[in-house]
């Protein structure tokens, strides 16, 4: 009787009864193996009914944007895959298939507005994405020309001092929190006042050095330094976070595994488990990099701006490019066009060196990370 | 270069709980030496105790003496990590340094130390420790791949060698082979045969047929009932311990009565 085996599979595991009833026998498509399936040029040719729909009503009924057509398209889709999809496939791959649709819209959904970023600086940033950009300040200049050389060194320097500043703060704190505390009281309070230094506003941390500084150097005082040490307010939690996190993924058989071989607890942190989660630390440092890189109001507050370059963080307003951006955009002269392409130009730039950043630190965690094959 | 150990009235904590209560027992050297016992009656915690290992673990401690060659690991003074360097371990699962390649992965006591070493002598430590944990003549031609892509036996005898590379007096083994298959499972144990000549070995494990296998002397470890010490019922040699036992609550463990 394998008609009858083939049914025990889709009955509840109870012992088996006797069935007075035989079931009726199935067509052969619907075996409960064997299904009948939406092709694949179906799915295909609904999609694209979908979109030209879509469009249609954009261009006739309201305007064609991308947003609405995105969603648009995706209803029409959705309803009618569902459809089909529950004629042709039966329940459980119709919910399977809307659900899929409704992820996916909502991917898209979620990069648009970083797309549309990018497309916007690149279109208005180009105009003024030449050599003259990178290689002239603004001392002296009225109206056209000039560039954001200052800004980008300014820029580059106070980041660097921050990062030289966090990043042994807080791996160290990380270190600290994951190897040494074990759950102590310190710890607690260390972790609780991280998360707290995390939601810190951007222009506290800079007010806060500002206060610092005015012990030191005197009210007004403006240099790259105190814009480091506001910068650095912010991404010592960030570092510390991301630090510890990438730490307490590295198993406690390697750090035991080192101890047996009489290694010491300080080389066992350095050598092994830093080693180990090296490569997850450079990308966390990359985001706290990116993070403060574009940060402008504890910039406005502690190191101001100004036209010429001025490499000494140590004294001095400094530019930066966040700031001439912002002041690019806010104070425009008569006309206003090349200080708003400034002004784009700039962002422009941050957004190229935050991937930079990005994609060096991609290269050097591939390197560092964990061997694999034979 | 193998050492006798003498364990003394041991009693070992987890903060307040007592672990495993009272064990006195002497472990002779070039042989070795198996614990058994049911889950949780504190051999591995035992194990651990004999080269501090169980510091790593937070508000564990000991009371009572370990002596390594009349030296007591327990002493005021005597550094933890001295004497793990004396006092090997190999873990249940294998755990070779997922960074490093095979050739690291051996001679990691040894840089990770930060000690100089010439580099045809270290070519040599590696040889001899993969011939040593019989794994040379399978890797031999990719020494610079790394050491996680070896198979699990691969791997743990490669945490053996690793072992081994630092020449200490004792070799601990936590159920060095409970994750492998029957045929790596051989293998470690041949290789356990041919590692007693040097090192004394104790080896913690759940199969009572390996025990028989490759033990000298055994020593069953049980719970007096639960919430209580585990303590050492009985330490003997294998073969009356197996054929013979003296108490009652090894012979039931040991015929599959209970455990």
């Amino acid at each position: 009787m394998p008609d009858a085996d083939l049914h025990a599979l889709d009955q509840p595991a109870v012992r088996p009864v006797p069935q007075p009833t035989p079931a009726a026998p199935r067509p052969p498509t619907d075996t409960p193996l064997l299904h009948r399936r939406l092709p694949r040029f179906a799915t295909l040719g609904m999609l694209a009914a979908s979109l030209a729909v879509a469009i249609l009503l954009g261009l006739t009924v309201w305007s064609l944007n991308p947003v609405a057509l995105l969603l648009e398209t995706a209803v029409l889709y959705g309803v009618a895959v569902f459809v089909t999809s529950s004629v042709v496939e039966g329940r459980r791959n119709a919910v399977d298939r809307l659900v899929t649709v409704v992820v996916t819209t909502f991917f898209l959904l979620a990069l648009l507005p970083l797309v549309s970023v990018l497309i916007e600086v690149v279109g208005q940033g180009y105009q003024r994405f030449d050599l003259t950009f990178f290689t002239y300040s603004m001392r002296g200049v009225v109206g056209a020309g000039g560039g954001a050389y200052a800004a980008i060194v300014g820029t580059l320097i106070i980041t660097a001092l921050t990062t030289a500043v966090s990043v042994p703060i807080g791996i160290l704190t990380a270190v600290y929190l994951v190897e040494y505390s074990k759950g102590g009281r310190l710890g607690k309070v260390l972790t609780f006042f991280v998360d707290v230094m995390t939601g810190i506003p951007s222009i506290v941390a800079g007010l806060f050095a500002v206060a610092l500084f005015v012990l030191f150097l005197g009210p007004g005082a403006r240099a790259g330094i105190i814009g480091s040490v506001a910068l650095s307010v912010l991404m010592i939690p960030v570092v510390v976070r991301s630090t510890e996190e990438m730490l307490r993924l590295v198993p406690n058989e390697l750090r035991e595994a080192s101890y047996a071989l009489g290694v010491s607890r300080w080389r066992t942190i350095t050598k092994v488990v830093l080693r180990t989660a090296v490569a997850g630390i450079v990308t966390g440092v990359t985001l706290a990099v990116a993070r403060i890189i574009g940060e402008t109001a504890p910039l406005l507050v502690t190191v101001g701006t100004t036209t010429s370059t001025n490499t000494n963080p140590f004294s001095g307003r400094m530019a930066t490019l966040p700031v001439f951006s912002y002041y690019e955009y806010a104070q425009p002269g008569i006309p206003r066009e090349p200080y708003l392409d400034r002004a784009w130009a700039a962002a422009l730039t941050l957004i190229i060196i935050v991937m930079a950043l990005n994609l060096i630190a991609r290269l050097v965690s591939r390197i560092f990370a964990p061997k694999t094959g034979r | 270069m193998a050492k006798r150990i003498d364990v003394k009235d041991l009693d070992m904590y987890y903060g307040d709980f007592l672990a495993v209560k009272g064990v006195t027992m002497t472990i002779e050297p070039r042989a070795v030496t198996a614990l058994i016992g049911p889950s949780g009656c504190g051999k591995s915690t035992f194990l651990r105790s004999l080269n501090r290992m169980h510091e790593v673990i937070p508000g564990a401690y000991v009371k009572g003496e370990v002596l390594v060659d009349d030296q007591n690991l327990y002493a005021p003074g005597v550094d933890p990590v001295g004497v793990r360097r004396r006092v090997g371990m190999v873990f249940q699962r294998p755990n070779p340094f997922p960074t490093m390649s095979i050739y690291d992965n051996v001679v990691a006591g040894v840089k990770l130390n930060s000690k100089r070493m010439k580099k045809s002598d270290m070519d040599d430590l590696v040889e001899a420790s993969l011939k040593g944990a019989n794994l040379w003549s399978e890797v031999k031609d990719r020494l610079a791949k790394p050491g996680s892509g070896l198979s699990g036996g691969q791997q743990q005898r490669l945490c053996i060698a690793r072992t081994i590379a630092v020449k200490p007096d004792v070799v601990l083994m936590d159920e060095p082979c409970s994750a492998l298959d029957p045929i790596s499972t051989l293998a470690i144990e041949d290789l356990i045969n041919d590692l007693k000549s040097e090192y004394t070995i104790v080896i913690v494990t759940h199969n009572m047929q390996q025990a028989a296998r490759v033990s000298d002397m055994t020593g069953f470890f049980n719970l007096e009932a639960t919430g209580q010490p585990g303590r050492l019922v009985e330490y003997d040699d294998t073969q009356k311990i197996f054929s013979n036992p003296g108490q009652k609550a090894t012979e039931d463990y040991i015929s599959g009565r209970f455990g």
